[in-house]
């Protein structure tokens, strides 16, 4: 209808308090769509019906006991990961190093189990490892946040920049170490001596799934009830709060991220020590900054992240069991991946925010 | 040997992808968006180009492509599909007001998956029984260089043995660098970028301006993805070749204080730090070479930092950049 004031179709306000149903009804109902979006695309795609493919996800996620228990596995070194990360992401440092971090992490831990063999019993090896691990990791993230504290660099790009440097140290030290001469890669290292494997609790894949669920419940204990952990909040939500209180903001930015840093080493030592037994650089499939993901998507709320760090194994194990079966690209999950993460962003708009649409235009404009 | 004539054209090779993308993230970032996604859009951009020029090649005959249509249809495809790739980081961030870098590591893992998977998978899904994805034809196009080229000796060499979309990119920058601090348009995006609230008040369309200079700063860099694959790989596409260079484009920003005219420059000593390990000696060491490789990173890191050090009014990133503007949030 023709009018001579442009009005808006509808107005968005912001929710007096957005209560938790919504909020989870919401958001089921953006990741509902997301899988329906991601089925029609692998149709098209793939040309199968869109009850194969979901079967087909789920069978690569957990179609047998085996496939089961590695999803766990893989859930658990996202999830240790993405915990590393929200402490920081908490007092607003966008820590997106995590792939650096763990690829110290690792770096470390596979330095011991080489240079060390038959020079030290195993127990003692094992123990340097998860120390230096740690110890680099830490370091790793620290060097960021030394800059953040003193000159207020900015840390998503210093962070992103390590995580370079790192990966050409781990490229280096793979030639350094190559077995054999020349074939550019480290493979399984003391195949034979097994010296510097973590134990396997049960089986082989417990021990990772074991440390994520002690992480779990140790970061949400320290963000929730620790003095340490409020201060970080209250760093995040406010500077200048924060200096007004006596938070010393510098030490609490150093302290978060030598914790951040090491808990990304811890998974890098899982992941060469008792995951894959030998290190590349693309050891860490990017999931340093899947993480950051996982973690935002969680509302940085440890027990959430259990969640969507399944929801994102879960569709990446599915996607790419979908590739392998119909001959496609690996990276099809990645595509599938995205899709989810668009809308699960998207929605969390429609919790903050109220959409109403503008009723009986006439009246008002008259 | 060394020769300076043979590596100066190798380093503005490289330094041009990195150039379209710091350019058009520049523009973004100036308009107070902080687009992490740069890295997927420029892959997307060269699959949308490698796309639309396969189709091309497959359709006709071989060697009796049109120059026009061999330029404008990867051309038109690579716009196309980083615009729609700026359109969605828009309609995230400033419609829906979503986190920036959450959303820009979301489009990351998004567009370098959809450059991988029709990178690896385009031949099975057409059906076209070619081994490879090649495509020297379009590729020959768009490396022409100029034609005195090979007839002015190290000038040529230097100056004038690029494909069109080289120059295209300096063209760019400069115009970037003259409407953001000559012109009106420059100066509205610019407040927009650093007081979106006051920028209201002055009656300035804040939504228009952050979805137009996204926008186009994707576009921009799609460019750069299109350069990469067309000129600088001949028409070869392989998974994860274009690798990190999305990154330095960003870290490029601020290696430039986020003025795209000093981008010029920069890229080129970036794109040179990028291959300076080929020429740095390293005997029967191969390892040393990885060591190399590193230059590029701690360089930016070592500027990020003393930049940061040197506390200078100018020299600051726009003051919005990274938060999200509602009216109705004070």
């Amino acid at each position: 209808m023709p009018m001579k004031n442009k009005e808006p179709r509808f107005y968005i306000s912001k929710r007096a308090d957005a209560d938790r149903r919504t909020a989870w009804t919401i958001r089921i109902i953006a990741i509902v769509i997301s899988l329906i979006v991601c089925g029609i695309v692998t149709m098209i795609c793939t040309g199968d019906n869109p009850i194969s493919i979901f079967a087909t996800i789920f069978k690569g996620a957990f179609g047998t006991q085996r496939k089961a228990w590695i999803t766990l596995q893989y859930v658990a070194v996202l999830l240790i990961i993405s915990l590393a990360l929200t402490p920081a992401f908490k007092m607003q440092f966008w820590n997106v190093g995590g792939e650096g971090q763990v690829l110290m992490g690792g770096l470390s831990a596979a330095a011991c189990m080489i240079t060390l063999e038959n020079k030290l019993p195993n127990a003692v090896v094992i123990l340097l490892m998860i120390v230096t691990s740690l110890l680099a990791g830490a370091i790793w993230g620290v060097i960021p946040a030394i800059f953040k504290a003193l000159w207020n660099t900015n840390e998503t790009l210093s962070t992103l920049m390590m995580n370079y440097i790192a990966t050409q140290l781990v490229a280096f030290f793979t030639i350094v170490w190559e077995v054999p001469k020349g074939s550019g890669k480290i493979g399984i290292i003391n195949q034979n001596s097994n010296i510097g494997w973590l134990p396997n609790i049960g089986n082989k894949y417990l021990l990772s799934i074991l440390v994520a669920i002690i992480v779990t419940a140790g970061m949400y204990v320290y963000l929730k009830y620790t003095k340490q952990g409020y201060e970080i909040s209250v760093v995040g939500e406010s500077l200048n709060t924060a200096r007004y209180v006596g938070i010393m903001v510098e030490k609490v930015i150093v302290r978060t991220m030598i914790l951040s840093g090491a808990l990304c080493g811890l998974a890098g030592l899982l992941l060469v020590g008792g995951i894959n037994h030998t290190i590349t650089t693309t050891i860490t499939n990017g999931q340093g900054f899947t993480a950051v993901m996982v973690s935002w998507l969680a509302k940085f709320h440890p027990i959430g992240m259990i969640f969507t760090s399944l929801l994102i194994i879960f569709m990446d194990r599915g996607a790419s069991e979908i590739s392998t079966a119909f001959e496609l690209n690996q990276s099809f999950a990645d595509i599938l991946t995205g899709i989810i993460l668009f809308f699960i962003i998207g929605c969390e708009f429609f919790i903050r925010y109220e959409v109403r649409f503008r009723k009986d235009s006439g009246k008002e404009n008259a | 040997m060394f020769s300076l004539v043979a590596f100066i054209p190798r380093a503005v090779q490289q330094g041009i992808p990195l150039l379209f993308g710091s350019t058009g993230e520049t523009i973004t970032e100036k308009s107070g968006n902080l687009n992490l996604g740069i890295p997927g859009v420029m892959y997307v951009g060269a699959i949308c180009g490698v796309i639309g020029a396969f189709f091309y090649e497959q359709s006709v005959p071989s060697g009796d492509l049109n120059g026009f249509l061999a330029v404008f249809i990867p051309l038109l495809c690579s716009l196309a599909g980083s615009f729609l790739m700026g359109l969605l980081y828009c309609y995230l961030t400033v419609s829906l007001r979503s986190n920036q870098n959450v959303t820009g590591l979301a489009m990351t893992t998004f567009g370098i998956g959809f450059g991988n998977f029709f990178g690896g998978s385009l031949i099975k899904l057409a059906g076209a029984d070619v081994p490879s994805i090649s495509l020297s034809q379009t590729s020959a196009y768009f490396s022409k260089t100029l034609p005195m080229a090979s007839t002015t000796g190290w000038f040529g060499k230097i100056f004038l043995s690029y494909g069109f979309l080289a120059y295209v990119a300096i063209i760019i920058s400069l115009i970037a660098a003259f409407v953001l601090k000559k012109t009106r348009t420059g100066l509205h995006l610019r407040a927009v970028g650093e007081d979106p609230a006051t920028a209201d008040a002055a009656g300035i369309n804040v939504t228009k301006y952050k979805y137009i200079a996204t926008c186009l700063g994707c576009m921009i860099a799609g460019l750069g993805g299109l350069y990469y694959v067309m000129d600088y790989a001949c028409g070869v596409w392989s998974n994860d070749a274009f690798g990190d260079r999305g990154w330095l484009a960003i870290a490029l920003v601020i290696f430039t204080i986020w003025k795209t005219d000093v981008g010029i420059f920069s890229s080129i000593l970036f794109g040179g730090l990028y291959i300076l390990y080929l020429y740095l000696p390293s005997g029967t060491h191969t390892e040393y070479k990885e060591l190399y490789k590193m230059i590029p990173y701690v360089v930016t890191l070592v500027v990020l930092v003393i930049t940061s050090m040197h506390n200078k009014r100018e020299n600051q990133p726009p003051h919005s950049l990274g938060t999200n503007y509602f009216r109705e949030e004070r």
